[in-house]
């Protein structure tokens, strides 16, 4: 069959861009096939494991089950928008500060989830980050270190002072 | 890349012009709303699609608003999230909002409506599978092949309900309205499904689902209703069973009325019958919640195609429709929560 296209003007990360894509593509391949951002990344692709979560009008969403024909012009917001600049967003900060990413598949997933959540709920309890967060999946980090740095991040978004706990090993200072 | 299948993509603004585009089309005409169980199907190639018609740009499809005589409508394509977090249904239907807290993962409620969840493809292990595997075993009935894996000398498929919604919103007596070219109809939820695994709906094709109707004796002023559901982890999973419970008592604590629904061990939301009349007209006590358990129990007589043994998924829904009954009437449900339970309210 042939394929409809559609051209359309997304507005993603706060840039305009006239893109036009097979009208059964979805988000995440318009993202990183049309667009080049490759920072979503595909798992599998199917709504099970988050790692494509990308904000549309603020709420995390499943970029692969996101038909781009869909969005029209509202806010679209990917891991590359996070930075400012040369300044990293807190939850990059915290992230790397506590190693809560390993092979870091599943992060812009996770930063992105993460995100809308503290937009939404500045002092979340670890409940509640681990709710916001239920819809993905990481393989690597056994998730108590991505727990800890959304809370970190949170804390440096509110504008008070963030350090990393101390490692310990069954109690014990690692360093001592 | 699992890739969608090309299609034609329409995107009517108009109900009118929705159901004009409907009629007269064959199956390959489908329909969209939040598109969280149709995509995955048609990439899996579960279901075919010529034609796909949003009804997402449809004016004034969505919303919660309280009507005139108490009760409340709610749009069916009002995503799940706004459904579950509106103060109204939180406070009047909190059973409602505690079966769609209980729907997949946080994006995925962002994105799936509640006229997509009341319409969900029914589900079973030989059928929810890549299209490699299915091709493998030479599909099955449902879609593509000749016999039922689960029951191979049966006629019929036996895939089950995936809704969460549907038991919930059926034991608290909902109505939901169809519109076609041909007019439109309201009717008692429950009347929108039918036994059989594939041809689920009774809900005719050319069909639009447009409003779900909670009457005012429904909500928490009037019963008590609860929502349990079994699945293997605390998220992203479908059910494995679930059980909706409304119990309207009268002022000595007498059941006037009941309703125990079964999710997830037939094509539509199951009514427990002869647990229902066990209550009828009886103060509850825990000896008689026991019974009428187990009367509920052996409505759920689930084929062996979900997550677990079929043998423990029947007897672990009489823990949970006893838990369910027990949380309703206040009493210690004796049972862990589901995870998605943790810190909510559970009970009206
Ligand atoms: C990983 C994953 C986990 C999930 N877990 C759950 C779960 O735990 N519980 C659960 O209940 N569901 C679950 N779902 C299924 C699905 O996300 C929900 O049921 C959702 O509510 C479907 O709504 P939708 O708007 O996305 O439906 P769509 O995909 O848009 O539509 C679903 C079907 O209904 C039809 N339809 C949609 N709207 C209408 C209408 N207004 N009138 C007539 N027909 C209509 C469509 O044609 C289609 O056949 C899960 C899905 C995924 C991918
Ligand atoms: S119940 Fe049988 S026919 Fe239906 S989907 Fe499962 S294997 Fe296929
Ligand atoms: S790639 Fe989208 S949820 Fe897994
Ligand atoms: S860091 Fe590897 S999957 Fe999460």
């Amino acid at each position: 069959m042939q394929a409809d296209t559609t051209t359309q003007t997304l507005d993603i990360n706060g840039e305009r861009r006239t893109v036009c894509f097979p009208s059964h593509h979805t988000l995440l391949e318009v993202l990183r096939e049309e667009c080049g951002l490759t920072g979503t990344k595909h798992g599998c692709e199917l709504g099970e494991c988050g790692a494509c979560t990308v904000l549309v009008d603020g709420e995390a969403v499943l970029s692969c089950l996101v038909l781009t024909a869909e969005v029209g012009e509202r806010p679209i917001e990917t891991v590359e928008g996070l930075q400012d600049g040369n300044a990293l967003h807190p939850l990059q900060t915290t992230f790397a500060d506590l190693g809560a990413a390993q092979c870091g598949y599943c992060t812009p997933g996770i930063l992105m989830a993460a995100k809308s959540l503290l937009a939404h709920n500045a002092a979340p309890s670890r409940p509640e980050i681990r709710e916001a967060l239920s819809g993905n999946l990481c393989r690597c980090t056994g998730y108590h270190k991505i727990v800890e740095a959304v809370e970190g991040a949170s804390v440096l978004l509110r504008g008070e002072a963030w350090e990393p706990e101390a490692e310990t090993i069954y109690g014990h200072d690692v360093d001592s | 890349m699992i890739r969608l299948p090309p299609f034609a993509y329409r995107r009517p603004t108009d109900l009118a012009d929705a159901a004009a585009m409907l009629a007269g089309e064959g199956p390959e005409t489908r329909l969209v709303a939040g598109g969280t169980d149709l995509w995955p199907n048609l990439k899996r190639r579960h279901q075919q699609a010529s034609t796909v018609i949003s009804l997402m740009g449809i004016q004034g499809l969505a919303g919660v608003e309280e009507t005139e005589d108490g009760g409340l409508r709610i749009g069916a394509t009002t995503p799940l999230s706004t459904v579950a977090d509106h103060p109204v249904v939180r406070w009047r239907y909190p059973g409602l909002s505690r079966a769609i807290d209980s729907i997949s993962s946080p994006p995925l409620r962002n994105m799936g409506t509640i006229g997509g969840n009341l319409c969900v493809d029914t589900r079973c292990t030989y059928y929810n599978q890549s299209e490699e595997w299915r091709r493998s075993i030479n599909y099955c009935m449902k879609a593509a092949g000749e016999i039922c894996w689960v029951a191979p000398s049966s006629p019929r498929c036996w895939a089950h309900s995936a809704s969460d919604s549907a038991p919930m919103l059926a034991a608290l007596e909902a109505e939901v309205e169809l519109v076609s070219t041909r007019g439109s109809r309201r009717i008692p939820l429950p009347q929108m499904y039918q036994d059989d695994g594939i041809e689920y709906l009774a809900k005719q094709p050319d069909e639009i689902l447009t409003t779900i109707y909670l009457p005012a004796t429904s909500d928490a002023a009037h019963c008590r209703s609860s929502f349990w559901k079994l699945r293997r982890r605390g998220s992203i999973d479908f059910a494995v069973m679930s059980t909706a419970t409304t119990l309207w008592l009268d002022g000595h604590g007498r059941v006037e009325r009941a309703a125990i629904y079964l999710g997830a061990v037939a094509s539509f939301p199951k009514p427990a019958d002869k647990a229902v009349e066990r209550l009828i007209g009886e103060i509850p006590t825990p000896e008689l919640l026991d019974q009428v358990s187990e009367l509920a129990r052996r409505k759920a007589t689930p084929m062996d195609n979900t997550d677990f043994q079929a043998q423990w998924r029947k007897a672990v829904a009489g823990k949970y429709i006893r838990a369910a009954l027990r949380e309703a009437l206040g009493m210690d449900p004796e049972l862990l929560a589901p995870k998605h339970q943790a810190g909510g309210t559970p009970t009206s």
